[in-house]
């Protein structure tokens, strides 16, 4: 039986879904207990909201002024610490939280699929091969979720809150200067349930705003290729792929974008996806359930035009 | 002060892996291999540093077969003063990557450890990590930016958020994301001098590293194909087709 120790991810008191994620994969896990840690400067509401996660049997809160910003060389002491307890797994997103912490402590990166409480399936080669990997029984698997191979676990659970004080030293050679968000009433990519994404074909960040323009009529987030970050039309935050966000969402609409094996790897496994392209033969067309093939800045107005 | 530059082979980025028919592994015979695209960028920061006056010695680490030194040369033509060659033919995993490191920090003392955060075979996206917890010192991941004054460093990381800078103190573990920089192109005449230069060859065996190589792999698979969709021939009709699913309103 697994006894689970999830690490919430949270920013400006909220809890990120990619928790409620890594409890869904848990749940694969022959559970005995999934507890949820937060690390925190002020642990209450992130506390609260992880406690209603359905399959969460207990919260654990470590509320401290140096946990006031992820820093793994802060929180990665905290976690070796109450995972001691007990814990046979520790698991925490693949996201850049995830995987700036996890690896401290040793691990398995983005599961996507339990095979046995400590056989697993991840992919390597951006995707393009799927690997089965054991780890050893004796110690405790500390591993990061592919968020997108899993559905956020519901609502409706009401774990009690249990607030820990560690008697552990942190280091103070790594601070925080400041962070730089994306201001966006948009939902959030990694989460969205329909995203629009531009490429390079969009030739200029001015040009992007026939995608935003879509995206709000959508109701979905933003993506872009990595061309299109390179290229400086949006910020960084906003690259689907091997190395930046992989995504799931119900809706993927691809505009101007050729789709190079790296950015599939961070939509397939999208519900639909639908490519705009003028290319009949780009790469994106394999994968697309719907394709569109002509010149975007007619074809994205025209569509947004019919919503 | 010295950087210490990992710079591992991969297979190219532009190769389409295919999995061996029996699942044993993925095909790598006859595939053009090349740098870790994130190491390239790793290398080509370490060499700004010097170039500004900050590091004196750049040094490329390889971990992998004897027939590894070709790489590594392009590492001292792109401007490395030396390489250090461990060499091993089993593919190691992030954790003994790490420790082979801490062994090389011991000996060399550098001021900076570069990494790519990934090699884009095994994507672990983890031997940077590991081997600050293992150094017991600063990590900072997926940097777009890089500043070094006197005893510390401020860089900016690409997050999911947006971009968050931290300040740690030198000695540290940095790892490279895409936007750090463009890294050079090797012209003819560096692939001359680096014949010249120093290329230390240890053997793995003999560093007296405790393997971690703990994961086991069992299965190599494909990935679940998508089936080819269909091609419409206007927006009305992509309209009624997300309309018939439900997807729009």
């Amino acid at each position: 039986m697994s006894k689970i120790l999830i690490i919430a991810e949270h920013l400006d008191g909220k809890l990120n879904s990619s928790t409620a994620r890594c409890v869904s994969c848990a749940k694969d896990l022959k559970v005995e207990a999934i507890d949820v840690l937060v690390l925190a400067a002020d642990a209450a509401a992130v506390g609260a909201e992880a406690a209603q996660i359905d399959g969460v049997a207990k919260v654990l809160t470590i509320a401290r002024g140096e946990n006031a910003h992820a820093l793994a060389a802060v929180l990665a002491p905290q976690v070796a610490a109450v995972a001691k307890n007990g814990y046979t797994h520790v698991l925490a997103p693949s996201t850049t939280f995830g995987k700036d912490l996890a690896p401290r402590v040793a691990q398995v990166s983005d599961i996507m699929a339990v095979e046995g409480t400590h056989t697993f399936k991840r992919p390597i080669y951006a995707g393009n091969a799927i690997v089965t990997v054991e780890a050893p029984q004796a110690q405790t698997v500390v591993a990061t979720v592919r968020t997108a191979s899993y559905a956020a676990a519901g609502a409706g659970g009401s774990a009690p809150v249990e607030a820990l004080s560690l008697d552990v030293a942190l280091p103070t050679h790594t601070r925080f200067v400041e962070l730089v968000q994306g201001k966006s009433d948009r939902p959030d990519l990694q989460g969205a349930a329909r995203v629009v994404s531009g490429g390079r074909a969009l030739g200029s960040a001015d040009a992007f705003k026939i995608i935003y323009a879509l995206a709000d009529k959508l109701g979905a987030a933003v993506g872009a290729s990595r061309a299109a970050v390179d290229a400086g039309y949006v910020p960084s935050d906003l690259q689907v792929g091997q190395t930046g966000k992989i995504i799931a969402p119900d809706l993927y609409v691809a505009i101007g974008i050729s789709g190079a094996i790296q950015h599939l790897t961070g939509i397939k496994d999208a519900g639909t996806i639908v490519a705009i392209n003028k290319d009949a033969e780009a790469p994106i067309f394999e994968i697309a359930d719907y394709g569109l093939v002509g010149d975007l800045f007619k074809l994205v107005p025209e569509f947004e035009q019919a919503l | 002060m010295k950087i210490l530059v990992a710079y591992k082979r991969v297979v190219d980025y532009n190769v389409r892996i295919q999995v061996k028919p029996d699942g044993s592994g993925v095909v790598t015979d006859g595939v053009k291999l090349s740098a870790n695209p994130f190491d390239d960028i790793a290398l080509e920061e370490a060499l700004r540093l010097r170039e500004k006056g900050v590091a004196t010695d750049v040094i490329v680490v390889t971990i992998g077969p004897a027939d590894a030194q070709a790489h590594l040369r392009n590492g001292l033509a792109m401007g490395a003063n030396r390489a250090i060659h461990v060499v091993t033919s089993e593919a190691v995993q992030p954790l003994t990557a790490a420790r082979v490191f801490l062994k090389l920090i011991e000996k060399e003392q550098p001021g900076l450890v570069l990494l790519g955060k990934q090699a884009i075979d095994d994507d672990c996206n983890q031997t940077g990590q590991m081997l600050a917890a293992l150094w017991d010192r600063p990590q900072a991941t997926f940097a777009s930016k890089v500043e070094v004054s006197g005893q510390t460093a401020k860089v900016t990381r690409e997050v999911d958020a947006g971009l968050e800078t931290i300040e740690v103190d030198l000695p540290a573990v940095i790892t490279t994301d895409l936007r750090l920089n463009e890294p050079r192109f090797i012209k003819l005449p560096d692939i001359m001098k680096a014949k010249a230069k120093p290329i230390e060859t240890l053997q793995l065996a003999d560093l007296g590293v405790e393997s971690g190589n703990h994961l086991k792999t069992t299965q190599y698979a494909p990935p679940a194909k998508r089936s080819k969709g269909v091609m419409l021939k206007d927006v009305a009709e992509l309209v009624s087709a997300l309309k018939a699913k439900g997807l729009v309103r």
